[in-house]
């Protein structure tokens, strides 16, 4: 029960975004000339509808199975080079893009509804500022730096609360899109082994815990 | 052939319900029982858990990662059909449209209706709450009393299957003990509050939900509920063994495929339908009550929603189950010469005294709960334990600035990681990327509580729905309008919990991400959100001051009946599902008595 009402937070929160919105257009103006620019974007349909107030809920759907998934190539690059900075693969999972992260960001953010349409915006832009960015400091693309050099742009956004002054609408994508690739991460069976949960399963009795856990946190 | 429609229906019906869900559904299952021919109309299509429930689905399987949308505004695997906040071609107007005074109306169009989804906590209105203003001179009294409830309470709960404990407390009762289910074990964040809530003086009892821990007792139980008709007590038996204990896994939202908790369509509708005198017209979505020249409701008119004709259906009686607010509109709807304000409208008072439960949460993270072994936490899909209003006295002595009371569902634990799980921990990590995010997140993972305060609502002139004079629905139904606007003693009442939960928080060594809201006017969750809506055809002691009488019978009207929540002159903190399904079995069992009479 409260995984969903978390999610609803979650949507309610990134609501409030709005704003960031505006202020991150702006940092279109800030590419420099030769620099690349979001590519043309296919098939994205702002009349497009959604799945319904009524779908098929036993049937299992790859990502894209509802509206097409409108990232390009150099897109999904950069998409992906974010998503391994943010969850690297280390002794207990893959990378988040080994996992599929990708799609599920690909599938977010061409999603027809008023909350992804405005996180799309939100996501081009944060990724037209990450290239800019990554032009005026080396002059190649983010997703072909090394992970210190993106560690030296991601650093002052990382944090929000901490962020100086010019670099809070950055700061606002960085938290969503680390919002969204833990969520497309930690959804799928490598994020669950991660975490070590171990429900979802039928059983025949329910315990609850060992005593002696109980015992070792004074709750006994 | 039980699904009918209006040309296939097999009249002529003793009784026509409107809607299927608790009070329909309960009202159809006892009446047919009976041996009474009931024609039930649903606005939805058939819905079957059976084939329909995702049980097991993970979030990935899910477009977005099942997180809520328009369509869907509960998750992708959500079981409600075709409802939500926002219903297509079903819109409603409230007014002023500002926060506030804002009401969400919480719609399904499905066979079952919200029985289907909701979070099936089925606690038992106490003897204060039958006569609230006997106590404090607030609102009003019901006509009933906990004691002409309290057998039907028991019914319900044998019938159902409804977990809880055998303490009884102040205005909260138990219930005679063995028609309850045992309650499952607590989980650890359950035994954390076990530890601290005691020292703020608030008491933590086993909570209570229609979920099965065990088989029902399909020997003993059919012979309880239904003495003396051994066909009733077969079909019975058979249904019950036809549910499955919980798998202790799943969220019981998704709906349960197995029966192991309670929704009308896999514990009310199967013996009913069984029977052979229960059909059933879906997309059937009711407008009016019809009046014969004798003053009798003689049946209700309706629009087929898959051919868009109008049609009646006619019958004895006539009993509302469309949820609250969706039989006031009916009611309201239903003018004629006799009736120029709606039947069962002389008093006025149709669509008055609306009411929703107070809602407040607040979360906080508790480093000894982190990094914990792997633990299955799933249960039961929580409740394992629940707090009940403790300040009885203290308000009596009025030592509080609001004079009704909140119970605490809380909850906690491991449960699968979805799309929010680690949304915005910057508060904890200090916005750490990488592998210590990775390390971070392991860290975190189930050491979240949650305390969600759901409170009483005292009734006010200022909450009601009336027919809006222009807008329609896609069938050229007139909509209802809300007019909402919270009291003072929610708001305080709401402010109240914020401060307690925030300070049993932090006793418990936890954190807060951001401060309680001590400020009553934004502690308050908006009206609707509970989806608790009761009232707007109040039960009471005369025709002038309510609309339906101590069996749930309009007063106008003698053969017109309302099953669900509208009848509710007062909504206490108990959540109302299990209120309205002893109350529908009561008024069912008014109605077959009055049948055997000949005096309907």
């Amino acid at each position: 029960m409260t995984d969903r009402r978390t999610t609803i937070k979650l949507v309610i929160a990134a609501a409030a975004w709005m704003p960031a919105l505006r202020a991150l257009a702006n940092y279109n103006d800030r590419l420099e000339p030769g620099a690349s620019a979001p590519g043309p974007l296919r098939q994205f349909e702002p009349t497009m509808r959604g799945y319904g107030p009524d779908p098929d809920l036993i049937t299992g759907y790859e990502k894209g199975a509802f509206w097409p998934l409108t990232l390009n190539a150099q897109q999904r690059q950069l998409a992906g080079s974010l998503s391994d900075l943010i969850i690297p693969a280390d002794d207990h999972s893959p990378s988040a893009s080994a996992v599929g992260v990708v799609d599920f960001i690909d599938e977010w953010i061409s999603a027809p509804y008023p909350q992804q349409r405005q996180d799309r915006d939100i996501v081009l832009n944060g990724f037209a500022w990450l290239d800019a960015e990554a032009q005026h400091r080396s002059r190649r693309p983010f997703a072909t730096l090394h992970e210190a050099q993106q560690r030296e742009i991601c650093d002052p956004v990382c944090d929000i609360s901490r962020a100086a002054a010019d670099l809070r609408v950055p700061a606002q994508f960085f938290a969503m899109y680390r919002n969204l690739t833990a969520a497309g991460f930690y959804t799928t069976l490598a994020g669950r082994k991660d975490l070590q949960y171990i429900g979802n399963v039928a059983l025949t009795h329910f315990d609850g815990p060992p005593a002696e856990l109980l015992r070792k946190l004074k709750l006994a | 052939m039980p699904f009918v429609t209006a040309s296939t229906q097999r009249g002529p019906y003793d009784v026509v319900i409107v809607g299927s869900g608790a009070g329909g559904g309960q009202t159809a299952y006892t009446l047919c029982m009976e041996g009474v021919r009931v024609l039930m109309l649903e606005a939805g299509r058939e819905y079957t858990p059976a084939r329909e429930s995702p049980m097991f689905q993970t979030p990935d399987m899910a477009p977005l990662g099942d997180a809520g949308t328009p369509d869907k505004n509960k998750g992708f695997y959500d079981c409600t059909v075709d409802g939500g906040w926002d219903v297509p071609g079903e819109p409603y107007v409230s007014v002023p449209d500002k926060w506030g005074a804002h009401f969400t109306w919480w719609r399904a169009r499905m066979l079952g209706g919200r029985t289907n989804h909701w979070g099936r906590i089925s606690l038992r209105n106490g003897p204060y709450d039958f006569k609230p203003r006997s106590r404090d001179g607030l609102g009003f009294d019901w006509p009933i009393s906990y004691d002409d409830v309290a057998p039907y309470y028991d019914k319900v709960e044998m019938l159902i299957g409804v977990y809880g404990g055998e303490k009884s407390l102040e205005n909260t009762p138990a219930g005679p003990g063995d028609t309850l289910l045992p309650p499952p074990k607590p989980i650890v964040s359950d035994h954390l509050l076990m530890k601290y809530a005691p020292r703020f003086g608030i008491p933590v009892l086993p909570g209570r939900r229609a979920v099965l821990t065990r088989a029902q007792d399909h020997r003993t139980i059919p012979g309880k509920l239904h003495p003396g008709n051994l066909r009733a007590q077969k079909i019975l038996a058979e249904a019950m063994r036809k549910r499955s204990p919980c798998l202790w896994a799943t969220p019981c939202g998704r709906g349960c495929a197995v029966a192991a908790n309670y929704q009308s369509t896999t514990v009310h509708l199967p013996p009913a339908l069984e029977t052979g005198n229960l059909d059933v017209i879906t997309h059937a979505m009711v407008y009016e009550v019809t009046v014969g020249k004798d003053g009798k409701a003689n049946g209700v008119r309706f629009v087929d929603a898959t051919t868009g004709r109008h049609e009646h259906v006619s019958a004895r009686i006539v009993v509302l189950g469309a949820s609250a607010c969706e039989t006031a509109r009916i009611l309201l709807n239903s003018k004629s010469g006799p009736f120029p304000n709606g039947v069962g409208n002389s008093s006025g008072l149709v669509g008055r005294y609306v009411l929703d439960t107070v809602g407040s949460s607040v979360t906080g993270q508790i480093p000894l709960l982190e990094s914990l072994p792997p633990l299955n936490e799933d249960a039961a899909d929580g409740l394992q334990v629940y707090v009940p209003w403790w300040l009885y006295q203290q308000q009596l002595a009025h030592k509080l600035p609001f004079p009704r009371g909140y119970h605490i569902e809380y909850g906690g634990g491991k449960h699968m990681p979805s799309v929010g799980t680690f949304a915005g921990l910057e508060w904890l990590t200090g916005g750490s990327y990488g592998r210590k995010f990775k390390e971070d997140a392991r860290r975190y993972y189930g050491s979240f509580i949650n305390f969600d305060g759901r409170g009483a609502m005292v009734p006010n002139d200022d909450c009601y729905v009336e027919i809006d004079p222009k807008v329609k629905d896609r069938f050229g139904i007139p909509v209802l309008r809300f007019h909402w606007q919270w009291g003072d003693y929610e708001q305080r009442q709401a402010a109240h919990m914020q401060e307690t939960f925030g300070e049993v928080i932090e006793a418990m060594g936890g954190r807060l991400q951001t401060p309680v809201v001590t400020d009553p006017v934004k502690a308050i969750a908006p009206g609707g959100y509970m989806i608790h809506e009761v009232g707007g055809t109040i039960m009471g002691a005369d025709a002038r001051s309510s609309v339906t009488n101590k069996w749930s019978q309009t007063w106008d009207v003698p053969n017109l009946f309302v099953a669900d929540g509208g009848v509710f002159p007062y909504n206490a903190d108990k959540n109302p599902t299990l209120t309205i399904m002893a109350l529908a079995w009561r008024m069912s069992d008014h109605i077959l008595d009055r049948m055997r009479r000949r005096e309907i």
